[in-house]
């Protein structure tokens, strides 16, 4: 019995075995790992002969291991910087993909509504300037909300992130003395505020502590039901945080630049969420082998074509049209 | 009924045979070492080069470790030279690493750990040993061991949901309250930091410690015991002069495998210990491990120095484990130094 089993294994394997003719290996951000591994999976099942294996290893070790040529492409939550291109053996390609954002998320006691957050009071928060729930900057935002007296306890996150990235390149965008003293990166050095692992880490300690407030990812609060606020755009207003105020944030962006290395937080739209980013796959410009070249240029056209309409049902922003256009242009350059 | 005879017939033939072979070699009649057949001589020699490439090997990565990692942080060691172990600014985006929070949160979690968990652990040995009922015993024991098959990652989420809760709302306000003055416990309690890290890793390294010292003490021969009970000792005084004064080198090891596990002890002390690199008296404030940066920012470390720093935060590592063991086994020395070799070492 098991012999029959282990022949016809042997079989079957043998007959899968040399369908698949392209193996592609890529590694990369976190943050776009489950829409990145839906497209993978349901680009392999149209076509069965290319199989793309992705490694949610991170932007720095996937920006790493693309540029030591381990794998065939990489992906990152923040663009490559001008050093590392030039670091770099060969052209690389900045793809965007889809969108993210991050919410201000907070567990004030008696307090159940949305609370709108200005750029100066997040700002002020994160600096440690404002440290009481109770102070007038916050009251002033906010007619008609009661502030009780309690300490603002910050939590950030511990681990490298490009949620982080995001976020303090949007506090860097708002805040001259932010830019001057933290700036942006991954990892920075917080000036106040307890750390937290991952999205769950910072949203668990924010729910555990009276006066918790800290920066989650838009796809994760949305997930898990956690109640955020509203941040003032550069137009003025306040918006909450949605796939639509996301991507109308891409949208606003007046001159995209033809690397797509581009921050889009603080975008100037009417209806654009502030704290929004694109995330890219990197992808080298020329490839010596023509198999795997036809299949990477033929999966991002499919992603175009048919992978933006999945990302609602996984809480991902959809490229607005106009870059999607400019993507495809893109596309065609890869040789 | 054929195959008896011959069967029975076999031994005596063989042992002509060997007896033959034995004579043939010409030997001194006043040698009585075992004789080895050659063909067991040559197996013992093959034994022999395993067991010592196996006991190479050991060294040979532990020298491997060394290179690997002095090569990687070569960059962060030319930047900042030996002021990299005393500098207290970590700033990926300025590209200005000192390791000194780190190296001060690895040193003081563990030894909070080592000054809850060495008396509990004493305890537990000393109970299962000489005063448990023998019913109890195995189940006492496997329950600890119980303890060390807990993966680290539970340890912390414990912490997180259950731990972290009960220190914030009862246990750091009393402590605040009843011994402030100190200056140990200042501060907002936000449950999370060096206090309950310190706890997380003193529960995480009490089973090794309790293990090895009740097998030590076990070791202690009894006539030890009731020779200083002839001499009219108290329980107490017998435990003490008789089974811990000669049990204590076997213990000091269990305290330093310990300490060692303490040191590189990563995703719990993570998940606790609030991760912000600061040196504060207070052991309610957040603080921050080697280990502990490591695991949080190398996968994201864009930039090559960033990288070399983080790699010199693991030679770091290396190091202190390095002269925490060295210093523990100089204790070990100078205690039991002209004492007779009693208990096992």
């Amino acid at each position: 019995m098991i012999r029959r089993f282990l022949l016809l294994m042997c079989a079957v394997v043998l007959m899968i075995g040399p369908a698949v003719a392209e193996n592609l290996n890529a590694a990369g951000a976190t943050f776009p790992n489950p829409i990145y591994q839906k497209w993978f999976s349901e680009y392999h099942n149209a076509h069965s002969d290319v199989e793309i294996n992705y490694q949610g290893v991170g932007s720095g070790a996937g920006i790493r291991q693309l540029m030591s040529g381990t794998v065939d492409f990489g992906a990152s939550d923040g663009p490559m910087t001008d050093q590392q291109l030039a670091e770099a053996k060969f052209k690389i390609f900045h793809i965007p993909t889809v969108l993210g954002a991050v919410v201000p998320a907070y567990n004030i006691p008696g307090v159940t509504g949305s609370i709108q957050f200005t750029p100066q009071v997040l700002a002020g928060i994160f600096l440690g300037k404002i440290s009481n729930w109770s102070d007038p900057a916050i009251a002033k935002a906010n007619p008609g909300i009661k502030f009780p007296s309690l300490p603002i306890v910050v939590v950030h996150r511990s681990d490298g992130s490009g949620t982080t990235y995001i976020f303090t390149d949007y506090l860097s965008k708002i805040s001259p003395e932010w830019k001057a003293q933290v700036g942006t990166n991954t990892s920075v050095r917080w000036p106040v505020g307890l750390g937290g692992k991952g999205n769950e880490g910072v949203a668990g300690q924010i729910r555990q502590m009276e006066g918790g407030f800290g920066y989650i990812e838009l796809i994760y609060a949305l997930q898990n039901n956690i109640t955020f606020g509203t941040v003032q755009n550069a137009a003025g207003k306040f918006i909450k945080a949605s796939l639509e105020s996301t991507t109308a944030a891409a949208a606003s962006v007046k001159t995209m630049p033809d690397d797509f290395r581009v921050s889009i937080t603080n975008a100037p739209g009417p209806n654009a969420y502030p704290i929004a980013s694109f995330t890219w796959l990197l992808i080298p410009a020329h490839w010596n082998d023509a198999g795997k070249r036809t299949a990477v240029v033929d999966f991002l056209n499919w992603m175009l074509d048919h992978g933006e309409e999945m990302t609602n049902s996984l809480d991902y922003a959809p490229l607005p049209a106009s870059v999607a256009e400019k993507v495809r242009n893109r596309v065609k350059e890869i040789n | 009924m054929e195959a008896l005879p011959k069967i029975t017939f076999a031994p005596p033939k063989a042992a002509a045979e060997r007896a033959d072979s034995v004579h043939a070699v010409p030997r001194p009649a006043v040698r009585l070492a075992p004789v080895i057949p050659p063909a067991g001589r040559f197996a013992d020699r093959i034994f022999k080069g395993l067991v010592l490439g196996c006991a190479a090997s050991v060294f040979a990565i532990v020298v491997l470790i060394v290179i690997e990692l002095v090569s990687q942080s070569r960059l962060s060691l030319r930047a900042f030279g030996l002021s990299f172990f005393v500098h207290s600014n970590w700033d990926p985006v300025s590209g200005d690493f000192g390791a000194f929070p780190f190296i001060y949160g690895t040193l003081v979690s563990s030894l909070l750990a080592l000054i809850i968990a060495v008396p509990l652990a004493a305890g537990v040995a000393l109970f299962t040993t000489e005063m448990c009922p023998r019913p109890l015993r195995s189940t006492l024991s496997f329950l600890v061991e119980l303890l060390a098959a807990i993966p680290s990652v539970i340890y912390g989420l414990w912490g997180i949901f259950v731990l972290a809760p009960i220190l914030r709302t009862y246990v750091e306000p009393w402590l605040a309250h009843n011994f402030g003055w100190t200056g140990l416990f200042e501060g907002a309690p936000y449950g999370l930091g060096m206090l309950a890290a310190g706890i997380i890793l003193a529960i995480m390294i009490v089973p090794i410690i309790a293990s090895i010292t009740r097998e030590v003490v076990t070791a202690v021969p009894r006539q030890q015991r009731e020779a200083v009970l002839a001499l009219g000792a108290t329980r107490w005084e017998t435990l003490r002069i008789g089974v811990l004064r000669n049990a204590r080198t076997g213990i000091m090891g269990g305290i330093i495998l310990g300490l060692g596990r303490a040191l590189g002890e990563t995703i719990a002390v993570t998940m606790v210990i609030g991760n912000s690199p600061q040196i504060s008296k207070s052991l309610f404030a957040p603080g921050y491990t080697l280990a502990s940066v490591i695991a949080n920012e190398f996968t994201e470390a864009t930039g090559n120095l960033y990288l070399s720093a983080l790699m010199e935060i693991g030679l770091a590592l290396f190091i202190i484990t390095l002269i925490v063991n060295a210093l523990a086994q100089l204790l070990v020395w100078s205690v039991t130094r002209g004492m007779p070799a009693r208990a096992i070492g």
